[in-house]
Protein backbone atom coordinates (compact mmCIF):
# COMPACT_ATOMS: atom_id res chain seq x y z
CA UNK A 1 0.00 0.00 0.00
CA UNK A 2 1.27 3.42 -0.80
CA UNK A 3 0.60 6.19 1.65
CA UNK A 4 -0.33 9.70 0.56
CA UNK A 5 1.93 11.14 3.18
CA UNK A 6 4.28 9.85 5.82
CA UNK A 7 5.00 12.17 8.72
CA UNK A 8 8.41 11.58 10.21
CA UNK A 9 8.42 12.76 13.80
CA UNK A 10 5.81 12.56 16.54
CA UNK A 11 6.34 15.84 18.34
CA UNK A 12 3.76 18.64 18.25
CA UNK A 13 4.41 19.37 14.56
CA UNK A 14 4.01 15.76 13.52
CA UNK A 15 1.00 15.10 15.73
CA UNK A 16 -0.79 18.22 14.49
CA UNK A 17 0.00 17.22 10.92
CA UNK A 18 -1.63 13.87 11.63
CA UNK A 19 -4.75 15.52 13.05
CA UNK A 20 -5.11 17.75 9.99
CA UNK A 21 -4.25 14.92 7.60
CA UNK A 22 -7.04 12.80 9.05
CA UNK A 23 -9.49 15.64 8.62
CA UNK A 24 -8.35 16.17 5.04
CA UNK A 25 -8.83 12.43 4.50
CA UNK A 26 -5.20 11.99 3.58
CA UNK A 27 -4.05 8.40 4.03
CA UNK A 28 -1.06 8.76 6.28
CA UNK A 29 1.33 7.25 8.78
CA UNK A 30 3.34 8.86 11.57
CA UNK A 31 6.74 7.38 12.30
CA UNK A 32 8.24 8.68 15.48
CA UNK A 33 10.81 7.99 18.15
CA UNK A 34 9.78 9.45 21.44
CA UNK A 35 6.10 10.47 21.37
CA UNK A 36 5.78 14.20 21.92
CA UNK A 37 9.40 14.85 21.06
CA UNK A 38 11.02 17.72 22.90
CA UNK A 39 7.61 18.84 24.19
CA UNK A 40 7.19 15.66 26.22
CA UNK A 41 10.11 16.59 28.44
CA UNK A 42 8.88 20.01 29.54
CA UNK A 43 7.92 20.15 33.22
CA UNK A 44 5.44 22.97 32.95
CA UNK A 45 3.95 24.67 29.90
CA UNK A 46 2.18 27.91 30.65
CA UNK A 47 2.11 29.64 27.28
CA UNK A 48 0.04 27.19 25.26
CA UNK A 49 -3.26 28.98 24.62
CA UNK A 50 -6.19 27.30 26.30
CA UNK A 51 -4.10 25.70 29.03
CA UNK A 52 -3.05 27.80 32.01
CA UNK A 53 -0.52 25.20 33.06
CA UNK A 54 0.06 21.73 31.71
CA UNK A 55 2.96 19.27 31.75
CA UNK A 56 4.64 18.35 28.50
CA UNK A 57 3.73 14.74 29.10
CA UNK A 58 0.04 15.53 29.53
CA UNK A 59 -0.13 17.77 26.49
CA UNK A 60 1.57 15.01 24.51
CA UNK A 61 -0.99 12.47 25.70
CA UNK A 62 -3.84 14.76 24.67
CA UNK A 63 -2.42 15.32 21.21
CA UNK A 64 -1.72 11.61 20.70
CA UNK A 65 -5.22 10.68 21.84
CA UNK A 66 -6.77 13.20 19.49
CA UNK A 67 -4.64 12.06 16.57
CA UNK A 68 -5.47 8.40 17.20
CA UNK A 69 -9.17 9.06 17.64
CA UNK A 70 -9.28 10.70 14.24
CA UNK A 71 -7.77 7.55 12.76
CA UNK A 72 -4.13 8.51 12.70
CA UNK A 73 -1.69 5.60 12.59
CA UNK A 74 1.30 6.29 14.82
CA UNK A 75 4.21 3.86 14.92
CA UNK A 76 7.25 4.08 17.17
CA UNK A 77 9.87 3.09 14.62
CA UNK A 78 13.18 4.68 13.82
CA UNK A 79 13.61 5.75 10.21
CA UNK A 80 16.99 4.62 8.93
CA UNK A 81 16.81 5.54 5.26
CA UNK A 82 14.76 7.68 2.90
CA UNK A 83 15.11 7.26 -0.85
CA UNK A 84 13.47 8.82 -3.86
CA UNK A 85 12.07 6.41 -6.42
CA UNK A 86 10.45 7.31 -9.73
CA UNK A 87 6.97 8.26 -8.51
CA UNK A 88 7.23 7.87 -4.78
CA UNK A 89 9.50 7.93 -1.76
CA UNK A 90 10.64 4.85 0.08
CA UNK A 91 11.04 5.04 3.83
CA UNK A 92 12.95 2.31 5.59
CA UNK A 93 12.69 1.82 9.30
CA UNK A 94 14.46 -0.70 11.52
CA UNK A 95 11.42 -2.91 11.00
CA UNK A 96 9.79 -2.31 7.61
CA UNK A 97 9.84 -0.39 4.37
CA UNK A 98 7.03 1.99 3.46
CA UNK A 99 6.10 3.81 0.27
CA UNK A 100 4.60 7.26 0.15
CA UNK A 101 3.78 10.00 -2.34
CA UNK A 102 4.84 12.79 -0.01
CA UNK A 103 6.82 13.28 3.17
CA UNK A 104 6.46 15.72 6.03
CA UNK A 105 9.72 16.01 7.92
CA UNK A 106 9.02 16.87 11.54
CA UNK A 107 12.02 15.39 13.27
CA UNK A 108 12.84 18.39 15.41
CA UNK A 109 16.15 18.56 17.22
CA UNK A 110 18.40 16.52 19.49
CA UNK A 111 19.63 18.01 22.73
CA UNK A 112 22.83 19.95 22.14
CA UNK A 113 25.83 18.71 24.08
CA UNK A 114 28.36 20.88 25.86
CA UNK A 115 31.26 18.98 24.36
CA UNK A 116 33.39 18.88 27.49
CA UNK A 117 35.41 16.07 29.09
CA UNK A 118 33.34 13.98 31.44
CA UNK A 119 30.05 14.75 29.73
CA UNK A 120 29.69 11.40 27.97
CA UNK A 121 31.40 9.48 30.73
CA UNK A 122 28.94 10.61 33.37
CA UNK A 123 25.78 10.47 31.29
CA UNK A 124 23.17 8.93 33.54
CA UNK A 125 25.55 9.24 36.48
CA UNK A 126 24.81 12.86 37.14
CA UNK A 127 24.86 14.33 33.65
CA UNK A 128 21.35 14.71 32.28
CA UNK A 129 19.46 16.50 29.53
CA UNK A 130 16.06 15.97 31.08
CA UNK A 131 15.15 17.57 34.38
CA UNK A 132 11.66 16.09 34.37
CA UNK A 133 13.16 12.63 34.13
CA UNK A 134 15.88 12.95 36.71
CA UNK A 135 15.13 15.72 39.21
CA UNK A 136 13.87 13.25 41.82
CA UNK A 137 17.29 11.58 42.05
CA UNK A 138 18.80 14.82 43.31
CA UNK A 139 16.64 15.35 46.35
CA UNK A 140 18.56 17.46 48.89
CA UNK A 141 21.62 17.45 46.64
CA UNK A 142 23.42 20.18 44.72
CA UNK A 143 23.04 20.51 40.97
CA UNK A 144 24.20 22.76 38.17
CA UNK A 145 22.04 23.72 35.20
CA UNK A 146 23.76 25.01 32.09
CA UNK A 147 21.94 27.45 29.83
CA UNK A 148 20.04 30.71 29.89
CA UNK A 149 16.89 30.35 27.84
CA UNK A 150 13.49 28.98 28.87
CA UNK A 151 14.48 25.32 29.04
CA UNK A 152 17.42 25.99 31.36
CA UNK A 153 15.59 28.41 33.61
CA UNK A 154 12.53 26.14 33.84
CA UNK A 155 14.82 23.23 34.66
CA UNK A 156 16.50 25.25 37.40
CA UNK A 157 13.16 26.16 38.97
CA UNK A 158 11.91 22.58 38.63
CA UNK A 159 15.07 21.20 40.21
CA UNK A 160 14.87 23.73 43.05
CA UNK A 161 11.79 21.81 44.14
CA UNK A 162 13.98 18.79 44.85
CA UNK A 163 17.61 19.90 45.31
CA UNK A 164 18.96 21.86 48.23
CA UNK A 165 20.92 24.11 45.86
CA UNK A 166 20.86 24.89 42.16
CA UNK A 167 23.57 26.75 40.28
CA UNK A 168 22.33 28.16 37.00
CA UNK A 169 25.40 28.68 34.84
CA UNK A 170 25.03 30.83 31.73
CA UNK A 171 27.70 32.02 29.33
CA UNK A 172 26.06 35.43 28.88
CA UNK A 173 24.11 38.01 30.83
CA UNK A 174 21.20 38.48 31.37
CA UNK A 175 19.21 35.25 31.09
CA UNK A 176 17.30 35.22 27.84
CA UNK A 177 14.34 33.25 29.12
CA UNK A 178 10.84 34.75 29.22
CA UNK A 179 10.91 37.54 31.84
CA UNK A 180 8.32 35.65 33.88
CA UNK A 181 10.69 32.69 34.18
CA UNK A 182 13.73 34.90 34.76
CA UNK A 183 12.05 36.47 37.76
CA UNK A 184 11.18 33.10 39.23
CA UNK A 185 14.80 32.01 39.02
CA UNK A 186 16.11 35.28 40.38
CA UNK A 187 13.72 35.20 43.34
CA UNK A 188 14.22 31.54 44.22
CA UNK A 189 16.43 31.29 47.33
CA UNK A 190 17.80 27.90 46.27
CA UNK A 191 18.99 29.15 42.88
CA UNK A 192 22.31 30.91 42.45
CA UNK A 193 22.89 32.34 38.99
CA UNK A 194 26.46 32.36 37.71
CA UNK A 195 26.71 34.65 34.69
CA UNK A 196 29.24 34.85 31.88
CA UNK A 197 30.77 31.54 32.84
CA UNK A 198 31.24 28.19 31.15
CA UNK A 199 31.91 24.67 32.34
CA UNK A 200 35.24 23.33 31.15
CA UNK A 201 35.09 19.86 32.62
CA UNK A 202 32.86 17.51 34.57
CA UNK A 203 34.49 15.44 37.35
CA UNK A 204 33.53 12.34 39.22
CA UNK A 205 33.30 12.36 43.00
CA UNK A 206 36.82 11.09 43.51
CA UNK A 207 38.55 13.72 41.39
CA UNK A 208 36.33 16.49 42.67
CA UNK A 209 37.24 15.62 46.25
CA UNK A 210 40.93 15.82 45.41
CA UNK A 211 40.59 19.03 43.46
CA UNK A 212 38.72 20.75 46.21
CA UNK A 213 40.96 19.56 49.02
CA UNK A 214 44.12 20.58 47.24
CA UNK A 215 43.67 22.19 43.85
CA UNK A 216 47.39 22.48 43.25
CA UNK A 217 48.01 18.75 43.68
CA UNK A 218 48.40 16.70 40.51
CA UNK A 219 45.61 14.16 40.12
CA UNK A 220 48.03 11.34 39.40
CA UNK A 221 49.63 11.58 42.86
CA UNK A 222 46.97 9.32 44.32
CA UNK A 223 49.29 8.09 47.06
CA UNK A 224 49.28 11.48 48.68
CA UNK A 225 45.57 11.34 49.29
CA UNK A 226 44.85 7.98 50.88
CA UNK A 227 41.28 8.67 51.82
CA UNK A 228 39.52 8.60 48.50
CA UNK A 229 36.65 6.10 48.38
CA UNK A 230 38.44 3.77 45.98
CA UNK A 231 41.53 3.59 48.13
CA UNK A 232 39.59 3.03 51.30
CA UNK A 233 37.81 0.10 49.76
CA UNK A 234 39.33 -1.13 46.49
CA UNK A 235 36.69 -3.82 46.25
CA UNK A 236 34.07 -1.14 45.76
CA UNK A 237 35.51 -0.38 42.36
CA UNK A 238 32.90 -1.88 40.13
CA UNK A 239 33.47 -3.17 36.66
CA UNK A 240 31.20 -0.38 35.48
CA UNK A 241 31.37 3.32 36.08
CA UNK A 242 29.34 3.62 39.25
CA UNK A 243 30.90 6.79 40.57
CA UNK A 244 28.67 9.80 40.09
CA UNK A 245 29.38 13.42 39.27
CA UNK A 246 31.28 15.26 41.99
CA UNK A 247 31.93 18.66 40.51
CA UNK A 248 32.63 20.89 37.55
CA UNK A 249 35.50 23.12 36.58
CA UNK A 250 34.52 26.62 35.57
CA UNK A 251 36.40 28.94 33.24
CA UNK A 252 36.13 31.75 35.76
CA UNK A 253 36.52 31.92 39.48
CA UNK A 254 33.29 31.88 41.42
CA UNK A 255 33.42 32.71 45.11
CA UNK A 256 37.13 32.05 45.37
CA UNK A 257 37.50 28.94 43.24
CA UNK A 258 37.03 27.44 39.82
CA UNK A 259 35.82 24.07 41.09
CA UNK A 260 32.13 23.89 41.90
CA UNK A 261 31.12 20.79 43.84
CA UNK A 262 27.86 19.45 42.40
CA UNK A 263 26.11 16.08 42.32
CA UNK A 264 24.49 16.61 38.94
CA UNK A 265 24.77 18.66 35.77
CA UNK A 266 21.69 19.36 33.71
CA UNK A 267 22.51 20.60 30.24
CA UNK A 268 19.85 22.73 28.57
CA UNK A 269 21.57 24.64 25.80
CA UNK A 270 19.17 24.13 22.95
CA UNK A 271 18.76 21.68 20.14
CA UNK A 272 20.58 20.66 17.00
CA UNK A 273 18.81 19.37 13.90
CA UNK A 274 19.73 15.90 12.67
CA UNK A 275 20.11 15.83 8.93
CA UNK A 276 21.85 12.58 7.97
CA UNK A 277 18.62 11.10 6.64
CA UNK A 278 17.78 13.98 4.33
CA UNK A 279 21.18 14.96 3.02
CA UNK A 280 21.22 12.16 0.42
CA UNK A 281 17.90 13.48 -0.91
CA UNK A 282 19.33 16.88 -1.62
CA UNK A 283 17.02 18.72 0.75
CA UNK A 284 18.40 22.21 1.22
CA UNK A 285 19.50 23.10 4.70
CA UNK A 286 20.88 26.34 6.07
CA UNK A 287 24.35 26.74 7.55
CA UNK A 288 23.15 25.56 10.96
CA UNK A 289 21.53 22.44 9.55
CA UNK A 290 17.91 23.56 9.62
CA UNK A 291 15.72 22.60 6.68
CA UNK A 292 14.85 25.52 4.41
CA UNK A 293 11.13 25.90 3.80
CA UNK A 294 8.96 28.54 2.15
CA UNK A 295 5.79 29.95 3.69
CA UNK A 296 3.94 26.86 2.52
CA UNK A 297 6.35 24.57 4.38
CA UNK A 298 7.67 23.21 1.10
CA UNK A 299 11.33 22.28 0.76
CA UNK A 300 13.26 22.47 -2.49
CA UNK A 301 12.33 18.86 -3.28
CA UNK A 302 8.81 18.41 -4.73
CA UNK A 303 6.77 16.25 -2.41
CA UNK A 304 8.92 16.85 0.64
CA UNK A 305 7.59 19.27 3.21
CA UNK A 306 8.83 20.11 6.68
CA UNK A 307 7.41 21.49 9.92
CA UNK A 308 8.54 22.30 13.43
CA UNK A 309 11.96 22.80 15.01
CA UNK A 310 13.70 21.09 12.08
CA UNK A 311 12.83 24.05 9.83
CA UNK A 312 14.48 27.43 9.49
CA UNK A 313 11.08 29.10 9.56
CA UNK A 314 10.76 29.62 13.30
CA UNK A 315 13.11 32.57 13.17
CA UNK A 316 15.05 31.42 16.21
CA UNK A 317 11.80 31.25 18.16
CA UNK A 318 11.11 27.56 18.49
CA UNK A 319 7.82 27.14 20.25
CA UNK A 320 5.11 24.51 20.41
CA UNK A 321 2.58 26.96 18.97
CA UNK A 322 4.83 27.60 15.98
CA UNK A 323 5.42 23.89 15.41
CA UNK A 324 1.71 23.10 15.42
CA UNK A 325 0.96 25.92 13.00
CA UNK A 326 3.63 24.64 10.65
CA UNK A 327 2.36 21.07 10.96
CA UNK A 328 -1.09 22.18 9.88
CA UNK A 329 0.22 24.35 7.05
CA UNK A 330 2.35 21.49 5.73
CA UNK A 331 -0.74 19.31 5.46
CA UNK A 332 -2.56 21.90 3.38
CA UNK A 333 0.42 21.91 1.07
CA UNK A 334 0.37 18.11 0.87
CA UNK A 335 -3.35 18.24 0.06
CA UNK A 336 -2.79 20.74 -2.75
CA UNK A 337 0.17 18.76 -4.06
CA UNK A 338 -1.84 15.52 -4.17
CA UNK A 339 -4.77 17.20 -5.86
CA UNK A 340 -2.67 19.41 -8.10
CA UNK B 1 4.45 -7.24 32.92
CA UNK B 2 5.94 -7.71 36.34
CA UNK B 3 6.67 -4.49 38.20
CA UNK B 4 9.15 -5.17 40.98
CA UNK B 5 9.96 -3.40 44.22
CA UNK B 6 12.68 -3.58 46.87
CA UNK B 7 11.09 -6.68 48.41
CA UNK B 8 11.01 -8.99 45.43
CA UNK B 9 13.84 -7.68 43.24
CA UNK B 10 16.55 -10.04 44.43
CA UNK B 11 14.39 -13.12 44.11
CA UNK B 12 13.06 -12.26 40.66
CA UNK B 13 16.21 -10.82 39.14
CA UNK B 14 19.35 -11.96 40.94
CA UNK B 15 18.09 -15.52 41.39
CA UNK B 16 16.81 -15.94 37.85
CA UNK B 17 18.28 -18.73 35.78
CA UNK B 18 17.84 -16.89 32.51
CA UNK B 19 19.10 -13.35 31.86
CA UNK B 20 16.87 -10.52 33.05
CA UNK B 21 16.37 -7.14 31.42
CA UNK B 22 15.23 -4.60 34.00
CA UNK B 23 13.51 -1.37 32.97
CA UNK B 24 13.88 1.24 35.73
CA UNK B 25 11.11 3.80 35.30
CA UNK B 26 8.85 6.28 37.04
CA UNK B 27 5.29 7.42 36.40
CA UNK B 28 6.31 11.03 36.04
CA UNK B 29 9.05 10.47 33.50
CA UNK B 30 7.96 10.97 29.86
CA UNK B 31 10.63 8.91 28.08
CA UNK B 32 9.93 6.09 30.55
CA UNK B 33 6.32 6.04 29.44
CA UNK B 34 7.53 5.68 25.85
CA UNK B 35 9.98 2.96 26.84
CA UNK B 36 7.26 0.87 28.48
CA UNK B 37 5.45 -0.43 25.37
CA UNK B 38 8.75 -1.19 23.65
CA UNK B 39 9.96 -3.20 26.60
CA UNK B 40 6.64 -5.03 26.70
CA UNK B 41 6.92 -5.97 23.03
CA UNK B 42 10.43 -7.21 23.64
CA UNK B 43 9.21 -9.31 26.57
CA UNK B 44 6.81 -11.17 24.28
CA UNK B 45 9.44 -11.76 21.64
CA UNK B 46 12.08 -12.92 24.14
CA UNK B 47 9.82 -15.13 26.23
CA UNK B 48 11.76 -18.09 27.53
CA UNK B 49 15.12 -16.65 26.51
CA UNK B 50 15.23 -13.43 28.48
CA UNK B 51 13.00 -12.35 31.34
CA UNK B 52 11.87 -8.74 31.12
CA UNK B 53 10.68 -6.84 34.20
CA UNK B 54 10.08 -3.27 35.26
CA UNK B 55 11.12 -1.50 38.44
CA UNK B 56 9.25 1.59 39.62
CA UNK B 57 12.03 3.66 41.20
CA UNK B 58 9.53 5.21 43.61
CA UNK B 59 8.67 1.71 44.91
CA UNK B 60 12.27 0.53 44.88
CA UNK B 61 14.53 3.28 46.16
CA UNK B 62 17.07 0.92 47.70
CA UNK B 63 17.44 -1.16 44.57
CA UNK B 64 17.77 1.99 42.48
CA UNK B 65 20.47 3.30 44.75
CA UNK B 66 22.29 -0.04 44.84
CA UNK B 67 22.66 0.00 41.07
CA UNK B 68 23.39 3.71 40.95
CA UNK B 69 20.34 4.57 38.91
CA UNK B 70 20.42 8.36 38.70
CA UNK B 71 18.72 8.86 35.41
CA UNK B 72 15.67 7.24 33.91
CA UNK B 73 14.83 5.32 31.90
CA UNK B 74 17.74 3.04 32.72
CA UNK B 75 17.79 -0.52 31.43
CA UNK B 76 20.06 -3.05 33.06
CA UNK B 77 20.76 -6.56 31.78
CA UNK B 78 21.50 -9.09 34.52
CA UNK B 79 23.07 -12.52 34.05
CA UNK B 80 23.47 -14.82 37.04
CA UNK B 81 22.86 -11.97 39.40
CA UNK B 82 25.52 -9.75 37.84
CA UNK B 83 25.14 -6.52 35.87
CA UNK B 84 26.39 -7.17 32.34
CA UNK B 85 25.06 -4.09 30.61
CA UNK B 86 23.66 -0.76 31.73
CA UNK B 87 21.88 1.53 29.28
CA UNK B 88 20.70 5.03 30.08
CA UNK B 89 18.01 6.82 28.11
CA UNK B 90 15.18 5.84 25.81
CA UNK B 91 16.04 3.01 23.39
CA UNK B 92 14.15 1.78 20.37
CA UNK B 93 13.41 -1.92 20.08
CA UNK B 94 16.00 -2.78 17.45
CA UNK B 95 18.64 -0.80 19.34
CA UNK B 96 17.82 -2.72 22.52
CA UNK B 97 17.99 -6.04 20.73
CA UNK B 98 21.42 -5.17 19.41
CA UNK B 99 22.65 -4.12 22.84
CA UNK B 100 21.47 -7.26 24.60
CA UNK B 101 22.84 -9.37 21.77
CA UNK B 102 19.87 -11.22 20.35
Amino acid sequence: MIYETIIIGSGPAGLTASIYASRYKIRHLVLGGQLGGTMALIPQIENYPGFKSISGMELTQRMVEQAKELGGEIKVEEVVKISKKQDFFEIQTEKETYQTKTIILATGTQRRQLGVPGEKQYLGKGVSYCSTCDAAFFKDKTVAVVGGANAAVMAAVHLAGFAQKVYLIYRRKPLRAEPIWRERAENNPKIEIIYETNILRIFGKEKAEKEIRNPKLEIRNKSQIPNSPAERDPASRDKFQTEGVGGVKLDKEYKGGKILPVDGVFIEIGGVPTTELIRPLGVEIDDKGFVKVNVEMATNIPGIFAAGDITDAAGEFQQIVIAIAQGARAVLSVFKYLNG
Amino acid sequence: MQILNDQNFDQEVLNSEIPVLVDFFAQWCPPCQMQGPIVEELAKEMEGKIKVVKVDVDQAPQTSQKYNVMSIPTLILFKNGQVVKQMVGFRGKEDLKKEIGV
